[in-house]
């Protein structure tokens, strides 16, 4: 018993992890039909311009919030610089960019940082929490939670604010939106922002569990990527759901089954669930016009 | 023939070819550009095979490397495990490719956007994470060493030679393709990729016509794969990973989508910019993601297509 | 600031590259090198690119070998094989070397070895694997310690401490599948058992999973984790986390002061095989190996501003051992720099004491490697190894 609960904190941990990085690429995709391979890098940069401030001497929570910021601007600056010219390009095009400005941040990140790993203080010292047997880091449960307030708080404000409203309206038609006076480019602008910040939120706290590096992006990407489609893309708690789903998965497999295996049955039960379910878990069935 | 009429016709993308495939070695300085020459054949002909299935029926793939690597590995595991000669383990990559498509294409392919590249994206991992966990057969993560081609007694070794068989091999591949686009077969995957509805009612069988060209872009990519193995000497499962997935993706869309030359194109450019790039040293991959960019935003249609509308602008 | 002279430095390189083209080859000795300086090896490959720059440098500062100067040529593969062979190609072909030391990786080397062995170019490898130097190879040589001295090391520890029945977790690429195949060929002959295996991805978040499993094993008295990268640190973490008080051993992989960083205080009573240049400061002042590591590692920490890295070390015994060979050639004919780099014996580096051979082209024994356990934050040398 002892045993499966190891196994499912380590899937709570592990799929906290994902769930915070798949909510940066609903974001985007939602007010834009972008998906945004640089999301990776948001989080890389959170984590990494952290470290190496306070490597410099600045107090760490100073540090956070200059991190956070520089990496907003980042997503704006990407949004502005790379997309929005952009604008009418085909699907894969943009994905093409974005993939393009991924590779360009990692280069830009290796020379301004270094190549070794990095790692960040928890936010609360002492040691694990035991709990029937097993245990799980307090950072953990500091993911966890960071995810369901970011949860929370975008439903609240899609839900109160006229700004939320014009996100909704922006995603579902974006010409309707602009008839009815949103200024679109902003809003996406806007999304671009937030969803840089996400991840800058997402890196910081993951760093003192994933550790980091200039590289660190790719794999958080793939993995953010395959929770959010898996939930859905579009809905945010469809990438929660998602990202626990998938380290609930890969956990268990380690546990019961093989070590090696682990990935490959965590995207074997992707594909199945997404042939059975072609918009996934949480998403909208899209309604094709003709 | 008028100018217009020759350019419109098959024949003039399959002369130019053929013409940079003879002449280009006239300019090499050393046997080192006979690699970059044939690497950038090998890849154009799996670029080849992905274009058929994104850019002429809009499917797209984030795993086409998984055939790379089955591929690769045919030409490896057959002549140690099986003792088969290499040529005879290309056409069995070549089927197992095939079949593998077959398999998993079908439930596949009935997702869309998005959710098929997800899809697809699975398969090529699943097929890496394989590759490099069956240490029995593949040799694990350091890869294995592949015996060379023999065919016919001669010894298929160096730069030089693996120009002119990866050369020959891609006029070959390239010329199928534009028979194929020519094709009812090509009709139809175009109608699927401006509208699947409107094809639908038209009574194209989608399912099965999108199924066709998974499969024969699947094989397309495995010839690739053998031919990289052979050449190497050496397969690892990085041939199947995800980076090399997106390599190619990037090949089809930086030479734009449906146009089988722009293949060419794009994987000459992947091939050739790192090299150049060297010369920078520490910023080679921040100026490699910047021109990736800047090719996207400006030449969003890819370099074949925004040149080629450009000169009908001129002609105007 | 750094970026300007980055700047400044690229467009001189640039420079020189056109230049240089049409420079006479006999002016200079061309050392080329393929490292994995990005990608998943870049902490592999950086401190070996910084290391061999800086070194050339150096020499040729000097007056260069035989009166003449080093030209260096670097090119990144990013661990990948593929791109390793293409600029092996390029080295041979265009740039015209005279010797080779490089290949961060294993699979990079592997890919590299046949075209400097049909071009009989001297190649020494930075690469781990015992496979590089075992069938012996003539043209190729390494100067990294194998991972079969690695997992010889750790056994013979682990029979000191009455310890027989051991528990694995390797990170699943080239290094951490090579080393563990490595122990499983060295068990017997050292009196180890084998009792579980696990496996964990190198960008692994959490390995609780494996490591309750292993925990939960029956008659398993210590574990070993042949690794590199971030894994072994989140591994260690994770082995205190579940309160294991079995000991634990780690791989050369991870012989810098970042695990320790990385690790933290989970890190303490780790033991692992590493070279004398981890603990340079604290070696017996009649060690013969002293004045070198103390030596480079003062270098190293003021050029570059980084605490030093053995695979730095590697890279700089592979430039000594080179630069000796073609002074004791007098020349720089590839032949006779390969006869005498067989035929080096005696040299003192940072991996150890190099004593090579017609059937041995690394030159260590297991007294190259020191069994070192971590305590207090840093590295104490336990006695006797």
């Amino acid at each position: 018993m002892a045993e499966l609960l190891q196994f499912v904190f380590s899937g709570l941990t592990v799929g906290a992890i994902y769930a915070l990085v798949a909510l940066g690429f609903t974001l985007i995709y939602n007010a834009s039909d972008i998906i945004n391979f640089t999301q990776g890098e948001f989080v890389m940069l959170g984590g990494m311009t952290t470290v190496f401030l306070s490597l410099a001497g600045v107090p760490l929570p100073l540090a956070a919030l200059i991190a956070v910021i520089v990496t907003t601007a980042v997503g704006l600056a990407l949004h502005r610089f790379a997309i929005a010219p952009a604008r009418g390009a085909s699907p894969v095009a943009l994905i093409m960019i974005t993939i393009g400005a991924s590779i360009f941040l990692r280069g830009i990140a290796q020379i301004v940082f270094d190549k070794t790993f990095h790692s960040l203080p928890p936010l609360f010292s002492g040691g694990p929490i035991r709990f029937g047997g097993a245990t799980i880091l307090p950072q953990s449960l500091v993911v966890l939670a960071g995810a369901a307030v970011i949860v929370v708080v975008l439903w609240l404000f899609v839900d109160r604010t006229m700004l939320g409203k014009a996100v909704i309206a922006t995603a579902a038609n974006r010409l309707a939106a602009r008839l009815i006076g949103v200024d679109t480019r902003r809003i996406v602008d806007f999304s671009f922002a937030v969803s840089a910040a996400v991840g800058a939120i997402a890196g910081i706290l993951i760093t003192p569990i994933t550790l980091t590096s200039y590289d660190a992006g790719t794999l958080l990407a793939l993995k953010g990527f395959a929770a959010a489609m898996l939930g859905g893309i579009g809905s945010a708690l469809g990438a929660v759901v998602g990202g626990l789903l998938i380290g609930m998965i890969e956990a268990l497999s380690a546990g019961y089954l093989s070590s090696s295996y682990k990935d490959a049955v965590a995207f074997v039960i992707i594909l199945v669930v997404l042939v059975a379910m072609p918009q996934g878990l949480f998403g909208r069935v899209k309604v094709e016009r003709v | 023939m008028s100018l217009r009429a020759l350019l419109e016709t098959r024949l003039l993308p399959a002369i130019l070819v053929v013409a940079i495939v003879i002449i280009l070695p006239l300019f090499f300085p050393s046997t080192y550009y006979y690699r970059i020459g044939a690497l950038v054949f090998i890849f154009g002909l799996a670029v080849v095979g992905l274009n058929l299935l994104m850019g002429f029926a809009g499917q797209v793939s984030l795993g086409h490397a998984g055939f790379l690597g089955i591929g690769a590995y045919s030409v490896a595991i057959g002549p140690v495990y099986f003792g088969a000669p290499s040529w005879l383990c290309v056409f069995a990559g070549v089927m197992l490719s095939g079949a593998i498509a077959f398999a998993v294409g079908r439930p596949i392919l009935r997702l869309k956007g998005h959710y098929l590249a997800i899809g697809t994206l699975g398969f090529g991992l699943l097929i890496a994470i394989v590759l490099t966990n069956e240490a029995g057969w593949t040799g694990g993560p350091d890869g294995m060493s592949v015996p060379g081609l023999t065919l016919f007694g001669w010894r298929a070794h160096g730069s030089d030679a693996w120009y002119w068989i990866s050369g020959i091999t891609f006029v070959g591949g390239f010329v199928l393709a534009l028979n194929l686009m020519e094709s009812p077969t090509g009709r139809a995957l175009q109608a699927i990729h401006d509208s699947e509805i409107a094809a639908l009612v038209l009574g194209i069988d989608v399912a099965r016509k999108k199924l066709t060209v998974f499969i024969i872009s699947a094989m397309y990519a495995s010839v690739a794969g053998s031919f990289l193995a052979l050449f190497n000497g050496l397969v690892t499962p990085e041939i199947a990973g995800f980076l090399r997935s997106i390599e190619l993706v990037a090949m089809v869309v930086l030479g734009g989508m449906g146009s089988i030359f722009g293949s060419l194109v794009g994987a000459a450019v992947l091939v050739v910019l790192p090299q150049v790039l060297t010369v920078f040293h520490d910023y080679e991959q921040a100026l490699l993601g910047l021109i990736v960019m800047v090719f996207m935003i400006f030449l969003r249609q890819g370099i074949v297509p925004s040149v080629a509308a450009v000169l009908a602008g001129w002609r105007k | 600031m750094r970026a300007m002279q980055h700047f400044t430095a690229a467009a001189a390189i640039g420079l020189c590259a056109v230049l240089g083209a049409g420079l006479p080859a006999s002016a200079q000795i061309k050392i080329g090198s393929v490292l994995s300086y990005t990608g998943p090896a870049s902490f592999l490959g950086d401190p070996e690119k910084k290391t061999l720059e800086m070194y050339v440098a150096d020499i040729n500062a000097k007056g260069g070998v035989n009166g003449k100067k080093l030209q260096l040529f670097i090119y990144d593969d990013g661990a990948n094989p593929n791109n390793a062979r293409t600029f092996a190609t390029r080295l041979i072909e265009q740039d015209k070397i005279d010797a080779m030391v490089g290949g961060s990786t294993t699979g990079a080397t592997l890919a590299m070895i046949p075209l400097f062995e049909e071009a009989k170019i001297p190649f020494i490898s930075l690469a781990g694997a015992v496979q590089i130097i075992q069938p012996v190879r003539k043209w190729v040589f390494k100067t990294p310690h194998t991972d079969t001295m690695a997992c010889e090391k750790i056994f013979a520890d682990l029979k000191h401490r009455n310890l027989t029945h051991v528990a694995l977790i390797s990170g699943t690429g080239g290094f951490g599948k090579s080393m563990s195949a490595e122990c499983h060929k060295v068990a017997g002959k050292a009196g180890i058992t084998i009792v579980v295996e696990e496996t964990y991805g190198p960008r692994d978040s959490d390995m609780t999973p494996q490591l309750t499993k292993i925990k939960n094993a029956v008659g398993v008295q210590a574990v070993v984790n042949p690794g590199f990268g971030q894994g072994p640190a989140i591994v260690t973490r994770n082995y205190r986390q579940l309160g294991i008080k079995m000991p634990l051993y780690q791989s050369h992989g991870v012989c810098s002061k970042q695990f320790i960083k990385l690790a933290g205080a989970a890190a303490e009573g780790v033991r692992l095989p590493c070279a004398a240049l981890l603990i340079a400061d604290k070696l017996p002042s009649n060690d013969p190996q002293k004045p070198v590591v103390v030596n480079y590692s003062r270098e190293y920490q003021k050029k570059t501003g980084q605490a030093v890295s053995t695979f730095g070390g590697h890279a700089y015994d592979g430039l000594m051992i080179l630069t000796g060979a073609m002074k004791r050639a007098k020349s720089a004919d590839k032949a006779k720099v390969r006869d005498e780099i067989e035929k080096t014996k005696g040299y003192i580096g940072t991996g150890g004491i190099v004593n090579m051979s017609p059937t041995d082209h690394l030159g260590l024994d297991l007294s190259a490697f020191h069994m070192l356990e971590i305590k207090g934050g840093d590295w104490t040398l336990v006695p006797g190894t």
